[in-house]
């Protein structure tokens, strides 16, 4: 962290500027904050939210970071906060628009928040060059709102958890902090609003973004068919048995060169045809396709939402439509929708999530098949019954003691249909409950 | 004539090159063909009002590397547009906002160039910024503006066969409208993957029949490592002999049949095996509504085949249309793509499947190209161009102007009062042609500041003089729309016109790229309700 070097920076920086009346820059934002609308709410330009207004503050996170902090200047929010752990890559320059040639290898969080006081002169924004994990809810307690547009879903569910916690904890209504979650892929994307406690959250939406089917082990080990098949077969095999460096480094591209070379050697062998270094890329990297167009559409709905939650100027996406879906590919295409809140959530219900099950599956393929269902998507599983523990992952002593359980079929181990487990993952800060839901034999 | 050509020497690692390593993300939506169409585009943006959502598409089109962009716009900065407009900062006040928008944009992409107009604040001459510093690729304006600058717009476009595109943004409230300067088709649609698998089953070619005989003829005295292997396109086509031998010689056409296909496929599979199942019958039972069909012709196919001409000029993809067409008429069917789609089978045996959709697509596309030489203009045709046609067949698109018809409005406008009507009971989301309506009724107005709601409606009313007979819901709505305009004062809000610039850039990439379908031809976007509709104007 730079905290230091943060410090620096505010002390030597001018508020606002000298040059420019800030009444009539802001005349635009100002005419709608303060003339309500036919759809406005009645506290809408009011003195009360005039000042509310300008006491909020805001955390902003992840890729689409360089908009969502250009977007939430120019909305006149004043003290912001941007959590971002990347560096920046070339990659990045067709989109992230903050970002130089130059900057490359710089962190993201500090480059970015820099360019915009540069330019927006009387914003406040503190960079903190970490991960969104590293902070606890006394952090996240400080803000009003919190809008991301993190590029992976386990982020989203730990902040998303830590928000309800934080919210089933508190006293207030201060303690409801709106999470407003942006993402892109391609011409496509979605914004959201979650209301934490009270509206549909990540974790009830999330078979909304299943996993990708996983190819067998059993093609790439032995009947490889396409292009893909043998880049992983470089990746998880080749790799393991040659170790051609110490620690595969995805961003390197001698690595990526290697593991090119050797899928193009497997390709020829069994006549495949259409390995090349970017599809390489692409698989072990599981890259998705971004562009700076959806990246404004997106992150452009996401702030205005915060806008419309802070001003109360238009009634904003929340308790009615929360869910907005974006695709560009055919014609244009918007959706936007009331996703409803899951009594069976693991994070904001209250009842148990129904898993369905065979009892006579070992317990190592229910602790593998949470990696890939899409109501589970739990990597690094731990399995307790109620009064028994079936599975731990960590400590290694523990999971020593436990490992033996994991030949056994769930009747063995004295499972019973409806039985509830819990499951924990080291990726987030709750427990998860589960109900067992035998399949009946056929 | 002789072109030089400068190409990067072939890496042998394969590795990217500077370029490539930038625009990766973008590369693996429309690849090296549709970057080299937005390098070679020119754009040209005419701007008014506060002057925001312009610069924001440019924005997304100078950061994918657009060729060059020219800002056409006389307004000086002024304290206002450093509230709205984040391409512009404190240095520029008073100074021209072309230019310095211009310099803040060209800062983003070293590889784009920009210009603007006019030079030393003079009267801006659209006539000359059109006449002298074109061709353009693409025109894009900003409403409010003087009709009479609409109108050389118009005809810029009409004669240079330039697409043009006017945006609107104001408060919570936008549209965008395409006028294309003639029908518009697109090639490379990329539908999904999943809609893109032909397999022929129901017309499968002699290589494909002794294929799947020569795998299936002892079926079941295969061993079971054999039989679970077996690829589930050879596993239908032998189960579809087994039942042409028992329906008369017909395939499964209604519902009811396949589901007694899939019911004898599903049966065939063996379970005596360690894994009690296979996954190859799996396979074949999942595939078997989907792809046990005769070939069709999508719509959108056949309203290219039905398209009249107006002019004898016609372009490559015409003369390769009609020699697909021609292929369609002789054979019933559209040419093979191709594809296999991914399936449990052994390496080798699969490969040698592909390769047999692979050669008859290959021949398939040969025919076509035949015809294709044969047609006048059919000499210079490239046989790539050709092969694209022919993979994409089934899913070229057809974008049909009809510009310039007085009548469309109030049809519209019919077919939305009566979607309201159903809106009302919450079967659906209201229409938001109330906000096309005052948007459109101000967008001549340089400024509404001093206007009121009424006058707003009148205009509206002037347009679409059915408004006046509506019962109080509906009139309520576009009374509504026209108090959000005016509320909006003529300003943009920067995150409305953020979203604007991404719609109206992603729009335009479609275009310059003819990759992905356009729209046709308006799209509002309601900020209030945070979401899109697309109407055909």
């Amino acid at each position: 962290m730079s905290d230091v070097t943060m410090a620096e920076a505010t002390s030597a920086y001018t508020p606002e500027s000298t040059r420019v009346d800030e009444t009539k820059r802001w005349t635009y934002v100002d005419n709608i904050r303060t003339n309500p609308g036919p759809f406005s709410d009645p506290i809408a330009g009011t003195q009360e939210a005039i000042e509310q207004f300008d006491k909020i503050k805001v955390l902003g996170a992840g890729g689409l970071g360089c908009e969502i902090l250009k977007n939430l200047a120019m909305s006149k929010f004043r003290d912001i906060h941007v959590i971002d752990m990347d560096t920046i890559d070339v990659s990045n320059l067709n989109r992230q628009f903050l970002f130089r040639k130059d900057d490359v290898g710089k962190f993201k969080a500090e480059v970015a928040a820099a360019f915009v006081m540069r330019r927006v002169k009387g914003v406040d924004i503190t960079p903190h060059n970490c991960r969104i994990q590293d902070f606890d809810a006394e952090f996240y307690k400080q803000f009003q709102f919190v809008i991301c547009g993190l590029d992976s879903i386990e982020a989203r569910r730990w902040i998303n958890a830590m928000l309800v916690s934080i919210a089933e904890e508190g006293e207030d209504a201060d303690s409801l902090i709106p999470m407003i979650d942006g993402g892109t892929e391609g011409f496509k994307g979605q914004a959201r609003v979650i209301v934490p406690t009270i509206t549909s959250c990540i974790e009830c939406q999330l078979d909304m973004h299943a996993p990708r089917a996983a190819v067998p082990l059993c093609t790439i080990a032995s009947i490889p068919r396409q292009p893909e098949h043998c880049i992983e077969w470089a990746h998880v095999i080749a790799w393991d048995q040659e170790k051609p460096f110490p620690q595969l480094d995805k961003d390197d591209p001698e690595h990526i060169t290697w593991l090119y070379q050797k899928a193009l050697s497997r390709a020829q062998e069994f006549k495949i045809e259409g390995v090349t270094y970017s599809l390489t890329q692409g698989v072990v990297k599981n890259i998705i396709p971004a562009i700076a167009s959806t990246n404004a559409i997106i992150s452009g709905a996401c702030c205005n939402e915060a806008f419309k939650l802070a001003t109360s100027a238009a009634p904003p996406l929340g308790i009615e439509d929360n869910y907005m879906m974006y695709s560009g590919n055919d014609s244009i295409y918007t959706y936007t929708f009331k996703h409803e809140k899951k009594p069976d959530c693991p994070v904001c219900g209250q009842l148990s999530r129904p898993l369905q099950v065979n009892p006579r599956m070992t317990l190592q393929d229910l602790v593998d098949s949470l990696a890939v269902r899409p109501e589970a998507q739990l990597k690094k599983p731990s399995i307790r019954a109620e009064s028994k523990t079936l599975y731990m992952q960590f400590p290694p002593s523990l999971e020593e003691q436990t490992r033996a359980n994991l030949d056994k079929t769930l009747l063995d181990l004295g499972l019973e249909d409806g039985q509830n487990v819990v499951v924990t993952d080291p990726a987030y800060p709750l427990e998860f409950n589960f109900s067992l839901q035998f399949k009946k034999e056929v | 004539m002789t072109e030089v050509i400068t190409q990067t020497p072939p890496i042998l690692t394969g590795a990217p090159s500077d370029k490539e390593r930038k625009y990766d993300r973008q590369l693996r939506l429309w690849a090296a063909s549709g970057q080299a169409a937005l390098e070679s585009s020119h754009i040209l943006l005419v701007n008014s009002g506060t002057g925001t959502v312009g610069i924001e598409t440019l924005k997304n089109l100078v950061l994918p590397g657009i060729g060059k962009f020219t800002i056409a716009d006389d307004a000086i900065v002024r304290d206002s547009d450093l509230g709205v407009n984040f391409f512009l900062d404190e240095d520029g006040l008073g100074k021209s906002r072309a230019q310095h928008c211009t310099e803040l944009l060209v800062e983003l992409n070293p590889e784009v160039q920009g210009d603007w107009f006019p030079k030393n604040g003079e009267p801006l001459s659209l006539p000359d910024v059109l006449g002298n510093e074109g061709p353009y690729t693409a025109v894009l304006y900003a409403l409010p503006v003087h009709p009479r600058c609409e109108l050389l717009l118009q005809e810029y476009c009409n004669q240079n066969k330039t697409p043009l595109i006017a945006v609107h943004s104001t408060g919570f409230y936008a549209d965008f409208k395409i006028t294309f300067p003639g029908p518009f088709p697109v090639v490379e649609t990329h539908p999904d993957v999943t809609a893109t698998t032909d397999l022929r089953l129901l017309s499968p070619w002699d290589e494909l029949i002794d294929f799947a005989r020569g795998m299936t003829k002892d079926i079941d005295s295969l061993d079971n490592h054999e039989h679970g292997h077996l690829p589930f396109v050879v596993i239908l086509l032998h189960y579809l002999d087994v039942w042409k031998a028992t329906h008369n010689s017909a395939y499964p056409s209604t519902y009811a049949e396949k589901v007694a296909f899939r019911k004898m496929v599903s049966e065939a599979a063996r379970t005596d095996n360690p894994e009690g199942g296979e996954e190859n019958f799996d396979e074949a039972v999942a595939a078997v509504l989907k792809t046990v069909s005769p070939p069709s012709l999508p719509g959108d196919v056949k309203e290219v085949f039905a398209y009249e001409h107006d002019s004898p000029i016609r372009s490559s993809f015409w003369i390769i249309a009609d020699a697909v067409k021609e292929f369609y008429e002789k054979h019933g069917c559209l040419p093979l793509p191709g594809g296999l789609p991914d399936m449990k089978a052994q390496s080798s045996v699969y490969i040698q499947l592909q390769n047999i959709y692979k050669r008859k697509a290959r021949r398939d596309a040969a025919e076509v190209f035949e015809s294709v030489r044969r047609a006048s203009g059919g000499d210079a045709i490239d046989p790539a161009e050709v092969d694209l046609f022919c993979k994409n067949a089934a899913f070229v698109k057809l974008i049909n102007p009809k510009n310039n018809d007085p009548e469309r409005l109030l049809e519209v406008a019919d077919e939305e009062l009566a979607n309201d009507e159903m809106a009302k009971e919450g079967i659906m989301p209201p229409s938001l042609f109330p906000i096309y309506l005052a948007l459109r009724a101000t967008a001549y107005t340089p400024s509404v500041e001093t206007s009121f709601p009424e006058d707003i409606l009148k205009d509206m009313m002037t347009l679409v003089p059915q408004l006046g007979d509506q019962e109080p819901y509906a009139h309520e709505r576009y009374e509504q729309a026209a108090q959000e305009v005016i509320r909006g004062a003529s300003g943009e809000l920067h995150n409305v016109s953020a979203v604007m610039g991404g719609m109206v850039a992603q729009e335009m990439i479609k275009i310059i790229t003819k990759q992905y379908i356009p729209i046709n031809n308006t799209c509002i976007f309601d900020g209030i309700g945070s979401r899109c509709q697309v109407l055909r104007l």
